[in-house]
Parts: C-alpha cells; sequence; structure tokens
C-alpha cells in the first residue's frame, strides 16, 4: 500500500470525515490542510495558546464539532496529515504544493477536494475601509482570535450567518448596533414550510432572533446598504429601508450575503462545471456520490455546492466511499441521495428566506468599488461593455482587470457578474465563469523546489 | 521623540480566556506588545487602525475576510518580506511596517 493513494484537500467536516472513512478501510490518506489547525472553518480551532471551551466557540454546534474534531485527533496516527501547506496547481495526477517557502509535487491516484466556501461579497460604498469585514471574518475574529470586529457593530447583508454571527456578538460582550438584513421579513414567512424540512436548524435560527429581539437590538428587513460612512475607517452605516434613509453609528460592518463555493482546484483539476439554480453560481458536478466529471477526481462538502456543515459530514464520507469503490473496481455501494434530501430542500428554503437584493446591479453607483484587489469600479466595468460589446466575463476580465487581482476573483467575481449580467441584458448564467490559473493564491517569488518528489528523504525540519 | 497618541484600534479583545504570554514586536518602528496566539492581523489591529494602504489609491486597509481567501491583508516586514498576516502567526522580535506616516 503506497501512501499516495489517497490525498484529501481540505481539513474541514468534509474532509475530515472523508479521512475517517478511508482509514476505516486500511488505507493512510494524505490530507493537506492550508490552515494550522484542522476544523475547516466552520469548527475552526483558536491556536493552542488560547485554550478555550468547545460551547464557547461552537455554541449549539459544540456536539457535532466535538465528536469531528476528537474523531480526525483520533485517527492523527493513521494520517499524513499536512497543515500549513497550500495546493497551488492541480495537475493530471499530481499536486503542487507550497509549504514553509519551498514547492513540492504530489502524486496521487484519487483527490478528494474539500475546500469549502467563503462569503459571498455584494459590495457597497465604503466596503473597503478598515472596520469593514465579512460575516465569516466576524466570527473567524472571535473564535479564533479571541476579539470583536470594534464595541459597536452594525451586521449587514442576509442569510442564516447574520443573525448567527449578531447573536454571537451580542452574547460576547458586543454591542450590536443594528442586523440590518436586505431580505424582507415576508421572505421568511414564505420560506417557512421549506425550513420545516430540517426543523432543528429552522428552530436554532429563530431562536437567534427571538434572542436577538429581547435584547433590544434593532433588526430591520428589507434594507438597502447605502454607504460606509468615515475616512480613516468606517464610524457609520447609511441605509435604506421602507421609505426611509437612517444611520447608524459604529465602530465596525460585518457584512455578507450568503456563502460562495471555492472551485478553483475543481477547475484546474479540468472538472465539468454546471449552473446551479439554487446557488446562483457554477458549480463543478457531482454526482449523488460525490465523483466528479474526472477520473480519479472527487468532490465534498460546501466547495461543491453550499450545503452546510452536516450535509459536508456526508457527503466527505460519501466521497472516500466512492473514491474506495472506483479503484478497487467493486460495486457501487448505496447512492448518498436520500440523505442529503432534507438539507436539500432545506438549502431552498433559505434562498427563499434570505435571496439577494434583485436590483442590487441596477442600483449600484458608477463610483462603486467593485474590486478592491485594484480598486475598480462598477462604471469602468459598464463602460468596457458600452466601448467593446463584451458580454463574457472572461472577456471583461482580459479587458478591465477585473478577476485579475491577488483574490482571483473570490471577493468581486459575484458582483462582476451580476454587472455584468445587467449591462448587457443577460441572465446570470450566461455571462460564464472566470477560469480558475495557478498558482490559486499568491507564492513568494524566491521559491525552492524540493529536488526529488518522490525520495524517502524526510522531510526537513523547520527553522 | 514626542509621538502621536494612537486612535482606538480596531479589534477589541473579549474578557476571559487563559492567560497568555506576551510577545514583544515592532510596529512602524514603534515597541509593541501582543500575545501568544495572535495572527500578525490581531497583533496590528489590537494596536491601530490599518494594516497597510492600498497600492492602487494608498487608501488605509485592515483586512477583509480573516480566513486567507481576500488576500488584502499582505504587509511588509522591514526585512521587505512579505506575508498574510490573517494567517501568519506572530513570532517574537517581528518587525511590521503598515506605512502609516506619523
Amino acid at each position: 500500500m503506497t501512501s499516495e493513494r489517497f490525498v484529501v484537500v481540505g481539513a474541514g467536516p468534509a474532509g475530515m470525515r472523508a479521512a475517517e472513512r478511508l482509514v476505516a478501510a486500511g488505507e493512510r490518506p494524505i490530507v493537506i490542510d492550508e490552515a494550522q489547525r484542522f476544523g475547516g472553518q466552520i469548527y475552526r480551532q483558536p491556536p493552542e495558546a488560547m485554550q478555550r471551551e468547545r460551547r464557547d466557540l461552537y455554541g449549539f454546534e459544540a456536539g457535532r464539532a466535538s465528536a469531528v474534531l476528537d474523531r480526525f485527533e483520533a485517527l492523527r496516527t493513521s494520517i499524513d496529515y499536512r497543515p500549513e501547506t497550500l495546493v497551488w496547481q492541480v495537475e493530471a495526477n499530481a499536486l503542487q504544493l507550497l509549504h514553509a517557502g519551498r514547492t513540492r509535487t504530489q502524486p496521487f491516484d484519487a483527490l478528494i477536494l474539500a475546500t469549502g466556501a467563503t462569503d459571498r461579497v455584494l459590495p457597497f460604498p465604503g466596503w473597503t475601509r478598515p472596520g469593514v469585514y465579512t460575516l465569516g471574518a466576524a466570527q473567524v475574529a472571535l473564535k479564533h482570535q479571541g476579539c470583536l470586529i470594534g464595541p459597536r457593530v452594525v451586521f449587514a447583508g442576509t442569510g442564516p450567518l447574520l443573525y448567527l454571527v449578531a447573536w454571537q456578538y451580542a452574547s460576547h460582550g458586543g454591542q450590536v448596533s443594528a442586523v440590518l438584513d436586505s431580505a424582507p421579513l415576508s421572505a421568511k414567512l414564505r420560506a417557512a414550510p421549506g425550513m420545516l424540512a430540517r426543523p432543528a436548524v429552522a428552530a436554532k435560527g429563530a431562536y437567534f432572533l427571538a434572542r436577538l429581539r429581547l435584547m433590544g437590538v434593532p433588526l430591520h428587513g428589507g434594507v438597502t446598504l447605502l454607504k460606509a460612512e468615515g475616512e480613516e475607517r468606517v464610524t457609520a452605516l447609511t441605509w435604506h429601508a421602507h421609505g426611509t434613509t437612517h444611520t447608524t453609528e459604529c465602530d465596525a460592518i460585518g457584512f455578507g450575503h450568503g456563502l460562495r463555493s471555492e472551485t478553483q482546484l475543481a477547475d484546474l483539476a479540468g472538472c465539468a462545471f454546471d449552473w446551479s439554480e439554487v446557488d446562483q453560481a457554477w458549480l463543478p458536478n457531482r454526482d449523488a456520490a460525490g465523483r466528479s466529471s474526472v477520473r480519479g477526481v472527487y468532490l465534498a462538502g460546501d466547495g461543491a455546492g453550499i450545503l452546510g456543515a452536516d450535509a459536508a459530514e456526508l457527503s466527505g464520507a460519501s466521497a472516500a466511499q466512492a473514491a474506495l469503490d472506483d479503484l478497487q473496481a467493486s460495486p457501487a455501494t448505496a447512492s448518498l441521495d436520500p440523505a442529503m434530501q432534507p438539507h436539500v430542500a432545506f438549502r431552498r428554503a433559505l434562498e427563499t428566506a434570505f435571496a439577494l437584493p434583485p436590483r442590487w446591479a441596477a442600483e449600484a453607483r458608477d463610483d462603486l468599488v467593485v474590486c478592491r484587489c485594484e480598486e475598480i469600479t462598477a462604471g469602468e466595468l459598464r463602460a468596457c461593455v458600452r466601448n467593446t460589446g463584451t458580454r463574457e466575463l472572461n472577456r471583461l476580465k482580459a479587458l478591465t482587470r477585473i478577476g485579475m487581482g491577488r483574490c482571483q476573483g473570490r471577493m468581486c467575481a459575484p458582483a462582476a457578474a451580476r454587472l455584468l449580467a445587467h449591462a448587457t441584458g443577460c441572465d446570470l448564467k450566461d455571462v460564464g465563469r472566470l477560469r480558475s490559473q495557478a498558482p490559486v493564491k499568491p507564492l513568494p517569488v524566491a521559491l525552492l523546489h524540493d529536488a526529488a518528489p518522490n525520495t524517502l528523504v524526510p522531510e526537513e525540519e523547520d527553522d | 521623540m514626542w509621538v502621536a497618541p494612537l486612535s482606538a484600534p480596531i479589534l477589541k479583545r473579549i474578557a476571559g480566556g487563559a492567560p497568555r504570554d506576551e510577545i514583544a514586536f515592532t510596529l512602524d518602528g514603534r515597541a509593541c506588545t501582543a500575545l501568544e496566539g495572535d495572527t500578525v492581523l490581531t497583533a496590528i489591529l489590537t494596536q491601530g487602525e490599518r494594516l497597510r494602504e492600498s497600492d492602487f489609491s494608498a487608501a488605509p486597509r485592515a483586512g477583509f475576510c480573516l480566513m486567507g481567501a481576500c488576500q488584502d491583508c499582505w504587509v511588509q516586514l522591514e526585512s521587505g518580506e512579505r506575508l498574510r498576516a490573517c494567517t501568519t502567526m506572530l513570532v517574537p522580535g517581528m518587525q511590521v511596517r503598515t506605512g502609516a506616516r506619523r
């Protein structure tokens, strides 16, 4: 049994359960993790120097978090775990890795991508100012670093995370100045029947809402974000709802509009993508078990479509099983579809309850910065469409540099695609998707390449 | 040399948790301390209100996603070496530059 047969990328719930399934089948998988400690984002563990109770870190999810984290810890000696390692390129049967300033080639027979997600961002004026963060960032600051993003925080955007993070802040001594949901209350009522697909999760959401109300936090729906005020840093948020404009003073803003899948590695692996109506995004195809369109490449967790952490655990195990079945040429085990049904149904309900603002692109001003890496405005994108007749996202990228900066479109692509669709009168799915290119994240120019990828020489110790 | 007082820092530490060792580092030449377990981003933003200036407009930036995705938090050390502040742990003796004009 060689140690290169199975490689898992990502150590969130999907990656951890994939590794567990592989170990149970007698394999010793390689698990590559960009972070310092396993857990992904939702179950992100603080640095070892900061001991904190699981209940304090993960609230209602403490039980689930402990189950998966403790299991992975127990398997550590059976896994080749590689933290602080970036996968920056995917080739036919090998990955290019970066660790401690050195690159190396890692062959694989089966690759399970469990790359997770980031916040989906629809910019508003002033969003690049110090003190403005994503909802995920607000959560990471609290979970990983024991910090609030500011003493007085406004939370904005939409999605279940909006209420969860606001409640987490209010419960940890933060002053939540307001929770501003761009989706109206009526949308949640319409979605209520669908949310009963996962009653425990729906109940938690209702609980956060009720607690925030009891704490006297101003909650508003149908909100349009107008401007993050302040020069050197944010000092207030101006917003609009029900015919009135308001300005709420604050020290920080946490915002986001749902999640978007990190699909760069699936793209580099050559996976076929399809348009997903519920995610309003292009996602790599996966069958019920987690096989991609490429033999030997499997997809698990939110990196291939947002379904949440619990679904990620299921799909991680399933993808690993599919990989085992395929490599052993054994008959396929049961499809995962029935177990995923409640997660899919619930997800659809969430999209109704927390719909993106439909007129965001139409109302975006020309001077709105869309690309925060290179400060490209909506006006520049629109001018490009007018002047060149561009209708496709990669062409727009080539002409304006949108998506070419350091973030490679992670933060700006949803907004850029919506602006392009609006400017050309097309549907969102007709403007295409940004093609991923290696390296998927910045690499230092002065790289050392490990000369012999398959040597048996032990890795050098860190300096 | 008189140094102007810093404005209120961005990040606010929550109370509680086990005591942590202090780590000494410099920020724009000024001697500072932060805590073991802090990322470089936390170390800087618990003292000040910016990480760097935008390459394109010189507007101040203080990170955005805190999970290594947005790439907005790259800072430079006095040596010229660059690092991503939100995913790099602070180590003793780091000499960080934000480019703040003080």
